[in-house]
């Protein structure tokens, strides 16, 4: 008789399981001597309370004995922003937190896609703008590298950028929305299509259509006075505070936008060669707290350890 | 490997001509993909060659770093994570929604009198998508081989296909009732390699525009 497990999810045994811990003692070392304090929350919360955040909305629910309804929380913020709210209500900020937790997100079949995933990261609360999210970027690289990964790089974008960009052209609020959707579903192709529709002169159209796929070293923030300059301003700034080291990780991307809703400004994403999807990534949350009943803008990030795991496997192995 | 240092998925079938065509443009030498086609891999030329509903799948794994599939398999298949980069324009279809010829239209009147039609299809999600946008109950039949076959032998009331010039639905007895896309080649890319490798992309990006 077989006793299956469903989909998505799976058992480590213990070769495995020494690896995972090699990385995850790696992970803990960095962000505790960086004075981030690991905590743990509920995997089930109430569904009320993590739809609140707005983020990945929770995939796997159930009725409680009072009929209340649970779920199984999508990602670690949206815990720690109600943590915030509720045990920390006056602490001074800026608040340090870590973790190392499953989280639970809905698959499609057969697309190795995993319901359970192990994630570990940090959220910095009550840091502002270039600086908090400096130290975040500064922390993920450390990570990174006391993992042992090599030829990690990080995209940054800013959540905020082209939404401004289209703001500086006065467009209805459907073409706005018909481009962010395009540029969302990655469709550059469809992109060009709706920005040719606007009606705007040849010059304007190009920029609308060029902007979101520049991405590269720091010239990508060079721009002429105007709308795209006054854009990547933010980026600029957090480029300043960065270390070379870290600077030099970083891949301007002023088209990066990730999928969860919460994110406010810089977003950024891990990439590496061995893996043809992101390891990780994160970025600025800075209304999410006030959700909660602490309005204290936040930044934060969230590595898979398994993708993680299999990236250095994949740099072991030499590369592709 | 080519000189872009990328690896490229090229379809089989319609859109192999004019895809080796545009990448012989790029400097890139295709001759020995001409020459044979059983070999699938050809290190040479940084090319792996594949069905086209093949090529998201290659891409989106970053198996292959961008690759050229039909507008209409990305349509199918959206829920992949690929970066859609540049209409090539050529391999033009159309998505269209047909029936048997003559009047009434045999999925108008299934629709008028059933409230539902049977529609066969090698695409089922656009199929889907395109009747729940109008609001009309479909029943989805998905088949794999010839989709012609089935309205004529009474197993559906209409089908979902991709024609290029009509001539197989003519020859079936079939008439266009609705057109629901147009399709031409897009080239893709794994949005991994997209930001590593932007440089060469880039550069195969703008030399085919400019092409």
């Amino acid at each position: 008789m077989i006793h299956p497990i469903p989909s998505g999810t799976r058992d480590v045994l213990p070769d495995e399981m020494a690896e995972l811990r090699a990385i995850i003692a790696a992970l803990r070392g960095v962000f505790e001597a960086r004075g981030y304090g690991e905590v743990y929350t509920p995997a089930i919360e109430y569904e009320d309370v993590l739809r609140h955040a707005g983020g990945a909305a929770p995939a796997y629910r159930v009725f409680d004995d009072h009929g209340e309804v649970l779920a199984l929380r999508a990602d670690m913020t949206a815990p720690i922003a109600r943590l915030v709210g509720t045990r920390y209500p006056t602490a001074q900020p800026p608040l340090r937190f870590c973790y190392v937790a499953h989280a639970y997100r809905a698959v499609r079949p057969h697309r190795g896609q995993m319901r359970e995933f192990l994630q570990a990261g940090i959220e910095l609360i009550g840091a502002e703008g270039p600086d908090g999210t400096a130290e975040a970027l500064t922390v993920l690289c450390a990570s990174l590298d006391a993992a042992g990964l090599r030829d990690y790089r990080v995209g940054l974008g800013d959540a905020a950028l082209y939404p401004a960009l289209l703001g500086a052209f006065d467009l209805p609020e459907e073409a706005r929305d018909r481009l962010l959707s395009e540029l969302a579903a990655k469709d550059f192709v469809g992109l060009e299509r709706e920005v040719g529709q606007l009606g705007l002169d040849a010059e304007d159209a190009a920029l609308l259509a060029r902007v979101p796929q520049m991405r590269g070293g720091p010239d990508v923030l060079q721009a002429p006075a105007g709308p795209v300059a006054d854009a990547v301003a933010g980026l600029r700034s957090v480029l300043d505070r960065l270390a070379p080291d870290v600077a030099g990780r970083v891949i301007f991307d002023l088209g990066l936008a990730r999928g969860l809703g919460y994110y406010t400004g810089a977003v950024f994403d891990v990439y590496d060669p061995s893996l043809g999807a992101p390891l990780g990534g994160g970025g600025r949350y800075d209304d999410l707290l006030g959700r909660f009943g602490r309005a204290l803008p936040a930044v934060g990030f969230s590595l898979g350890v398994d993708r993680l795991h299999v990236a250095l496997s994949g740099q072991e192995r030499g590369g592709l | 490997m080519n000189a872009f240092g990328l690896t490229i998925a090229v379809p089989r079938g319609a859109l192999l001509g004019e895809t080796l065509d545009a990448l012989q443009r790029l400097g890139i030498d295709t001759a020995e993909v001409r020459a044979n086609d059983r070999r699938l891999l050809f290190e040479d030329a940084g090319i792996v060659t594949m069905r086209p509903s093949d090529v998201p799948t290659y891409v989106e794994a970053g198996a292959a770093d961008i690759g050229i599939t039909g507008k209409d398999v990305l349509m199918e298949q959206s829920g992949r994570s690929v970066i859609e980069l540049l209409d090539l324009g050529y391999g033009r279809c159309r998505m269209v929604l047909a029936s048997v010829t003559g009047e009434p239209d045999p999925a108008a009147e299934a629709l008028r009198h059933l409230g539902v039609v049977r529609v066969a299809t090698k695409y089922p999600r656009i199929a889907a998508r395109f009747f729940e946008a109008t609001g009309r109950q479909a029943e989805i039949v998905e088949v794999k081989g010839s989709v012609e076959l089935a309205p004529l032998t009474g197993l559906v009331e209409a089908i979902v296909d991709l024609t290029a010039t009509g001539t197989t639905l003519r020859e079936n007895n079939l008439v266009i009732r609705e057109e629901i896309a147009v399709a031409t080649a897009r080239l893709i890319a794994n949005p991994v390699a997209h930001k590593l490798r932007a440089g060469a992309i880039d550069e195969v990006v703008g030399r085919l525009r400019g092409a």
